[in-house]
């Protein structure tokens, strides 16, 4: 393993509020190699969304040290993508002119990149839609094509199929782990689904909440791709509740100790 | 999609065709009505001439063609008033939606010229450009202004939070971010100030000429009434009425063809 593609140090992040402080993150390590798929989950308020705007750039607030390739974080850009939990397209824009967003379909080498990821991501015959024309999981896929086209060193994933469909996600799960294995795109992708992220991640890291840290990082290495009725799969899926509810009965001892 | 696009365009005429006849039974009643009313002495022809009389004093008019000077001496006034008005108010808009100093060094007073009434600076106006084209122009100017400045500005202080972070993911100038995401997601709300500002460039226009003027229709209608002539002024209410529809329905085109977007796969 040579030097990390991401690095976070000592990661320390407060929220201060009117009725005190509210530790959000707490002395976060997590060393991402380039090409890896990190899905990173717990349950809701244990900073997972906060971490991974840190790592955006879009939350600058905070102590501790996140570097990628070496270099401090400052502000967002386009070297880190970023997919939101709701697609966020401009919605006065088609499909292919989303995708370009800032850059001019009228050059060639964009028009070029452009149709490659409409390919890529399936949405042949869609780019002249409008985003209200499209459904929730195509919508989402024109968001990840408009990040891919700016060759992000990072793509971070905030939850992105976490309002569509059972069926529309098991579909885009598997859209981005094609699309991991054919760009090698570094991927952290966040949720609150178990089964999404012992299916999709290399390792899973684990996060507890209040304050916010890492309990475990469990590392996954099935084949892709995966099948998510194997034995092998169940066990590690069911390790990784294991772990959840060792964190639920911590807590509970916490309450009664109160 | 493109079938369903056919179907509702061909189930769409019929429609529209028996909401046009809806639409038109009231008026064309009201009309007939009037006509009877007038014609057996019901109602005084002095004061509401019959339809008929309307129209004969229309082509009159038409065709001695003092209705055609007037109307494009109108036409120029209000369309130079609101152009004017209209892309000062966007402009100034614009300044001072995109940033807060200049919302603070200007927006105050603005605020305070649109509490004063047009009506009540015509007698400046008048002192200041007398009774020529200057003080007309200017006080449509002072009305079409502040419907474009407001919806404008709000339009722009209104963008979707979500999309300004968006912007900045994708690693946009600030002037990318002015072009690409500000100004475009303004226009249904400096599309809706361009209506309302129109709107008051002929209200502007008609206290303009009805007060101070020696030509257009406000001055022929007020001509008409130092000399009893009823149907003209009748005349000069249904040209403000059509030219009013007429700029509304070219705007609303205008609208539908930017906000395209904004229409969804049906209806």
């Amino acid at each position: 393993m040579g030097e990390a593609l991401l690095s976070i140090s000592n990661l320390n992040k407060r929220f201060d509020t009117a009725g005190g402080h509210i530790q959000a993150l707490q002395n976060i390590n997590l060393h991402v190699q380039e090409g890896e798929f990190i899905t990173v989950i717990g349950p809701s308020g244990c900073g997972k969304s906060t971490l991974l705007r840190i790592v955006a750039g879009l939350d600058s607030n905070y102590s501790g040290s996140v570097t990628l390739e070496g270099a401090e974080i400052r502000g967002p850009g386009i070297d880190k993508g970023f997919i939101f939990q709701e697609h966020r397209l401009f919605p006065w824009l088609t499909v292919e002119k989303n995708i370009a967003s800032d850059l001019p379909l009228s050059n060639k080498e964009v028009r070029r990149k452009v149709d490659e990821l409409i390919e890529l991501v399936k949405l042949k015959g869609f780019e002249k839609s409008y985003p209200r024309e499209l459904s929730g999981g195509m919508a989402q896929r024109v968001a990840i094509a408009r990040a891919l086209l700016r060759n992000p060193k990072i793509l971070l994933l905030d939850e992105p199929f976490g309002a569509l469909d059972a069926f529309t996600r098991a579909h885009m799960q598997s859209v981005l782990l094609d699309i991991w294995r054919t760009n090698r795109t570094t991927m952290i992708f966040v949720t609150h689904d178990i089964d999404e992220a012992v299916f999709l991640g290399n390792r899973v890291v684990i996060l507890e909440p209040r304050p916010g840290k890492i309990s475990r990082i469990v590392p996954v290495d099935l084949p892709y791709p995966r099948k998510k009725t194997t034995t092998s799969f169940q066990e590690l899926r069911l390790r990784v509740l294991n772990y959840f509810e060792k964190v639920d009965e911590l807590e509970l001892m916490d309450g009664a100790g109160i | 999609m493109a079938n369903r696009a056919i179907a509702a365009r061909s189930t769409g005429r019929p429609g529209k065709a028996a909401t046009l006849g809806l639409g038109l039974l009231l008026p064309g009643s009201v009309i007939i009505l009037w006509q009877m009313l007038g014609h057996y002495g019901i109602i005084s022809e002095m004061l509401f001439p019959t339809p008929y009389t309307i129209a004969d004093s229309f082509i009159t008019l038409a065709s001695s063609g003092d209705l055609w000077i007037n109307l494009r001496i109108s036409v120029a006034r209000a369309l130079s008033g609101f152009l004017l008005g209209g892309g000062l108010g966007l402009f100034f808009g614009i300044l001072v939606g995109l940033f807060r100093r200049s919302e603070k060094l200007l927006d105050p007073s603005l605020q305070m010229i649109r509490m004063i009434p047009s009506l009540a600076v015509v007698p400046l106006f008048i002192l200041w450009f007398g009774i020529g084209e200057e003080s007309k122009v200017l006080l449509i100017a002072k009305g079409a202004f502040f419907p474009l400045y407001i919806n404008t500005f709000m339009g722009i202080r209104g963008v979707d939070n979500k999309l300004f972070e968006v912007s900045r993911v994708l690693g946009f100038s600030r002037v990318k971010q002015i072009l690409r995401l500000v100004l475009p997601a303004a226009v249904p709300y400096i599309m809706l100030g361009v209506r309302l500002s129109l709107g008051l460039s002929w209200l502007g226009l008609v206290v303009a000429e009805l007060i101070a003027s020696t030509s257009g229709i406000g001055y022929m209608m007020s001509d008409a009434r130092q000399f009893a002539d009823t149907p003209v002024v009748f005349v000069g209410i249904i040209i403000f009425a059509l030219a009013g529809l007429l700029s509304d329905t070219i705007v609303r085109l205008i609208e539908r063809r930017l906000l395209r977007w904004e229409r969804g796969m049906t209806s």
